[in-house]
């Protein structure tokens, strides 16, 4: 569903992205791991045309995503949450996706029920939403459209427990019914108890991919998290313990 | 906040419903709909009409002898041409200031028609101020002279269509500046101080003097107020002038929308 085939995206002489090959299966959720700065957003930007690869191609449902029509009605996307207009209230958001989309207005407050946003809430400029706000409100507007394929960069931050667990809730339920989940986390924790597959990135790099089992029996005894830390260890930025 | 879970239809019902692409009239309405639905937006249009309503009345005071029609609608025509073009820098830029082209550009990832929508929706929002300028402008008119009935309705015949055309290059110039630069308030800057600081150097360096009515859309755009038919010369100052200004940064201000990375920070 989701093919990234040699992704590399240089800045300057810095590589950001190298050479990432990977696939999304529909049906299932695939949690798109890495330490800060590793890399992840800049893959997903380029999986959905916001970022030219310097390399290699991203396609959704064989195709380069710039060449869906109308991709909103089938990939649901949210890459920063804290991206949007302060001045315009949380429905008027959604209307204007809607709108674009082509999606009945009716939806709107579908989605707003879904995300538990209150009509009231919804009523209130995005410059006075909290994080997890935000949060919700950017996961109504990549579910707005009905779509067959998820693309979340970190959704969980900001969440509280139960926002996670929720989350969590929707994201299963969204692949069991045959949707694709492309989400990403630099917390293992976060995403280990949804995720059925796992791609990990350091540096840049593919550090490791595979079913949660596979990369389990991988790890053996140290178990996921330290394997993690064993993989990007090299890559992660390190901070000073005073 | 409820945390109660429901789980949204995967597609399938409504995909049937998806035809082509996104049609032009939809991102046309998604973008006029951005001009007004922030208290920015609405802002701007109200503190348009209050300008035009103060500098009317003004004139209606101070007038005298000269109060025909023509007078009030060349009273509005110069503060227009610099106040409209905002509403394009406005809705050029806002996808960048204000984040938004994360959203935008993945629900019509062929950025340019994105880019022509805003310029169609600023000239339609232009031409609605321009009409409500001109009721203005008669309903003053009428006002002045209910006593004396000395009201003056004609307009010479070059006017209504040189300062119509005169809004349109002002407007598409704001567009054009703000896809070139997509920051707000560089934008503004740019968009004020850049023709006059060229207007500056017009005036003191004398080698420029023969090419000057050529390069400079200001003195180029001068006959369009003033109501006089153009001659073959004007156009081609206008002609040669507005494609420095106005074409040039459009197709450039288009060409960096295409290309460039759209990111959140
Ligand atoms: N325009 C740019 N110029 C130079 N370097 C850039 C540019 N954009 C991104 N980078 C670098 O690319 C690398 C990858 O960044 P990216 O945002 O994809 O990381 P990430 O995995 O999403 O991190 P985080 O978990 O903190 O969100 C970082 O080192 C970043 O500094
Ligand atoms: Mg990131």
């Amino acid at each position: 569903m989701i093919t990234a085939e040699h992704l590399t995206r240089r800045y300057g002489t810095f590589t950001a992205v190298d050479d990432v090959s990977f696939t999304v299966e529909p049906g299932r959720v695939t949690g798109f791991l890495g330490p800060n700065g590793a890399g992840k957003s800049t893959v997903m930007r380029m999986l959905v045309g916001l970022s030219r690869p310097t390399a290699g191609v991203a396609h959704l449902f064989g195709r380069p995503y710039a060449a869906l029509p109308n991709p909103g009605r089938r990939v649901g996307i949210l890459l920063d949450a804290a991206a949007q207009h302060a001045g315009r209230t949380g429905r008027e958001v959604l209307t204007l996706s809607a709108l674009m989309t082509g999606v009945e207005r009716a939806r709107v407050d579908e989605v707003l029920a879904v995300v538990g946003l209150t009509d009231k809430e919804a009523a209130r400029r995005v410059r006075n939403y909290s994080l997890g706000m935000r949060q919700r409100l950017g996961i109504a507007n990549a579910l707005l459209g009905d779509p067959e394929v998820l693309i979340l960069d970190e959704p969980a931050n900001g969440l509280d427990p139960a926002g996670i667990r929720w989350m969590r809730a929707l994201l299963s339920g969204f692949a069991a019914k045959g949707g694709t989940v492309l989400l990403s986390s630099h917390l293992l924790s976060e995403i280990e108890k949804v995720a059925d597959d796992l791609i990990v990135i350091g540096g840049g790099r593919i550090v490791a991919q595979g079913t949660q089992e596979e990369l389990l029996a991988q790890a053996g005894d140290q178990g996921l998290e330290e394997l993690f830390f064993d993989l990007t260890a090299s890559t992660a930025r390190e901070g000073v313990v005073a | 906040m409820s945390s109660v879970v429901m789980v949204p239809e995967t597609g399938a019902a409504s995909r049937a419903a998806q035809s082509g692409g996104v049609p032009f009239g939809r991102l046309l309405l998604t973008e006029w709909r951005k001009q007004i639905d922030t208290r920015a937006g609405r802002w701007l249009l109200i503190t348009i009409g209050i300008v035009a309503a103060g500098l009317l009345t003004l004139m209606a005071l101070t007038g005298g002898e000269l109060r025909t029609y023509e007078f009030f609608i060349g009273t509005l025509a110069q503060p227009f041409a610099l106040l409209l073009p905002v509403i394009g820098i406005l809705a050029a830029t806002a996808e960048w200031s204000q984040r938004t082209g994360l959203v935008t550009f993945v629900l019509e990832p062929r950025r340019v028609r994105v880019g022509v929508a805003k310029l169609v929706a600023s000239l339609l929002t232009g031409a609605v101020a321009i009409v409500v300028g001109a009721a203005l402008a008669a309903a003053v008119h009428l006002l002045v002279h209910l006593g004396d009935g000395a009201g003056d309705w004609s307009l010479s015949s070059g006017l209504p269509g040189g300062i119509a055309l005169a809004l349109v290059v002002a407007m598409v110039q704001g567009v054009a500046f703000g896809l070139v630069l997509q920051n707000t308030p560089a934008a503004i800057v740019v968009f004020f101080v850049l023709p006059r600081a060229f207007a500056l150097v017009g005036m003191l360096v004398a080698a420029v003097k023969d090419v000057w009515p050529w390069i400079d859309l200001n003195s180029a755009m001068t006959p369009l107020f003033v109501g006089d038919p153009l001659g073959g010369t004007d156009w081609a100052h206008l002609g040669t002038a507005a494609t420095i200004w106005v074409v040039l940064p459009l197709v450039l201000g288009l060409i960096r929308l295409n290309r460039s990375e759209i990111k959140s920070a």
